[in-house]
């Protein structure tokens, strides 16, 4: 079948050719109705703000439950942290994302009044923060146990408290390990927040289904999103490729640990 | 000569011949009559007009008239008996499924519109949508004039996401626009109180409003925002078939049991769940019965 990328140009009010495809884009002129491109380039622009809210917030909440569930046993408190850590890894790892997204639109709303005012974006980025953050969480938590036990009990016999342990010892050298399960998690957050379609978000994919839906030109509309979720995540999959070149410790961790053979 | 005569005569009288068989062939009558079966897209929640009744069962006031025109067809062709599989598609696949050939004839809740009627054909139309605003009951909201600013839901996937758009423009006003994926999910925008109002076709929310919990606490109000021929597909290049599936409407429009059917659907209570939809006959739809036409949406808008 042939493919008809015009469809692009046009005005999507009446389906007429706009006069600058590209205008809006760089702001050489604006058209009087907007087309299928500005309105593309705007969903976009709303998937990459929703990953990056959640993949924000997944990071901060991960890194912090991960290491967490890993303090040693030294008292009540702490074993307290670990069992809330555990509680929330499989909380939010055992109820898939859509779910999630609609507990934090629809239930969870009608309980706690204030997060009605809260707009869709915020709820959703919460959602998949929380169901990223579940994941980043073991990995974490994976990156931490692989170091030799050494590590810790040297950090004790210089006196290090717990916390300057962690802040000294243990984590620099964790967090550089999940780098590489980082990047996928990342990406997967740019992938995963295609759910927020679900709950009025006006993303990509709810561009896909709209707009294919006005143009019947189903194809070339479905080819244009997947080309920028890809493109997205690629981006994602570059930035951390950077960020693990650029934090290696040579000869710290492992010869073979190279930031090049990774992907 | 006069044997060149007669050979050309009997040449072009084969060729006529041929030609006309060729032209009387129909690629779906022939599939339905060699396989014994044929195969209905129908909606999964489209309630009245395509819905399934449990059991991968369905129902509707469309699925009902296609059983109705499949019946004639099944005994136009001679058959004994048919059988019908049933294939739930959306408002995504639909038109693909039909193109492709795995429906053969689709009676779900499709616009009959000019981009469509490239890619398929449409049969004539026995239903007429009209796009309304559902509110609650006692929100004080009579017409769209006073929805400027305020929050309106309507379903990804449907006309009424870009009619939304367009009367912003036309009017310059402002909607906030929520979007619910399917339209269960739009009517429980208004129920919970994130949006004001449901714009979407009046079938589907007299529908929904009869299903919800309290019924009484919602109302369909204001002007028809638009008007929309919603018709049966049929494969586009096999008019044979569609002429087959126009007679049978024609017929049953002719022995008058279209009235029937719309009090069956539209005015008695319904199953699964016994509900009335309460939706009176509009003239539209009347006017569709009394002058059978496939006229797509854009002839209807230029009427107005």
């Amino acid at each position: 079948m042939a493919l008809d990328f015009g469809v692009f140009c046009k005005s999507t009010l009446d389906g007429e050719v706009v006069d600058h495809c590209f205008s809006s884009l760089f702001g050489l002129g604006q058209n009087a109705d907007p087309s299928y491109l500005d309105w593309l380039m705007k969903a976009w622009g709303w998937t990459l703000a929703v990953a990056a809210l959640g993949l924000a917030i997944a990071l901060i909440v991960g890194a912090v439950m991960g290491t967490l569930r890993t303090l040693p046993d030294t008292g009540r408190g702490s074993r307290t942290l670990v069992r809330f850590a555990t509680a929330w890894v499989e909380l939010f790892r055992n109820i898939p994302v859509l779910v999630q997204v609609f507990l934090w639109y629809h239930v969870i709303p009608s309980f706690i009044l204030p997060l009605k005012l809260l707009p869709s974006y915020w709820l959703v980025s919460i959602a998949l923060g929380f169901y990223t953050s579940a994941r980043i969480a073991e990995q974490v938590r994976a990156g931490i146990q692989s170091l030799p036990s050494g590590q810790r009990a040297a950090a004790t016999a210089l006196g290090m408290t717990t916390s300057q342990t962690y802040r000294y010892i243990i984590l620099p050298m964790a967090l550089r390990i999940v780098i590489p399960p980082l990047t996928s998690e990342s990406m997967n957050a740019i992938k995963n927040s295609s759910v927020a379609f679900a709950v009025s978000v006006p993303e990509l994919t709810l561009f896909a289904m709209q707009a294919q839906e006005e143009t019947s030109r189903g194809v070339e509309i479905y080819l244009a999103v997947t080309g920028l979720y890809a493109l997205s995540a690629f981006g994602v999959n570059r930035v951390m490729a950077l960020i693990e070149k650029r934090s290696r410790i040579p000869g710290f961790i492992s010869a073979s640990n190279d930031a090049s053979l990774a992907h | 000569m006069k044997m060149k005569q007669i050979s050309q005569i009997l040449a072009v009288t084969a060729l006529v011949a041929i030609s006309g068989t060729a032209l009387a062939a129909s690629a779906t009558m022939d599939k339905i009559k060699s396989s014994g079966a044929v195969t209905m897209g129908v909606r999964e929640s489209s309630i009245p007009m395509s819905y399934t009744t449990g059991d991968s069962r369905f129902d509707g006031y469309h699925v009902e008239a296609c059983r109705m025109i499949l019946n004639d067809i099944k005994d136009k062709l001679g058959m004994s008996t048919l059988r019908i599989n049933y294939q739930p598609v959306t408002s995504q696949n639909r038109v693909p499924l039909v193109q492709n050939g795995t429906v053969d004839i689709e009676c779900g809740t499709t616009t009959n519109n000019a981009n469509r009627a490239k890619d398929v054909g449409f049969a004539n139309t026995l239903y007429v949508e009209e796009v309304r605003i559902a509110v609650k009951a006692n929100s004080g909201i009579n017409s769209i004039s006073q929805l400027a600013g305020k929050k309106v839901a309507t379903t990804t996937g449907t006309t009424s996401v870009q009619l939304l758009r367009k009367h912003e423009k036309a009017n310059g006003v402002n909607f906030d626009e929520v979007f619910g994926k399917d339209h269960a999910d739009s009517f429980l925008l208004l129920e919970s109180g994130r949006a004001d109002a449901f714009v979407m076709d009046g079938s589907i929310l007299a529908g929904n409003i009869a299903s919800a919990k309290n019924p009484k606490d919602f109302k369909i109000v204001g002007e028809v925002l638009s008007t929309e021929p919603i018709a049966i597909m049929v494969p586009k290049n096999d008019p044979e078939f569609k002429a087959a599936v126009n007679a049978a409407i024609a017929k049953m429009v002719a022995n008058g049991r279209m009235p029937a059917l719309w009090d069956k659907w539209f005015l008695k209570p319904i199953p699964p769940k016994n509900v009335v939809v309460g939706l009176e006959l509009s003239p539209a739809t009347k006017n569709a019965w009394a002058n059978l036409n496939d006229k797509p949406a854009e002839d209807y808008a230029q009427k107005k």
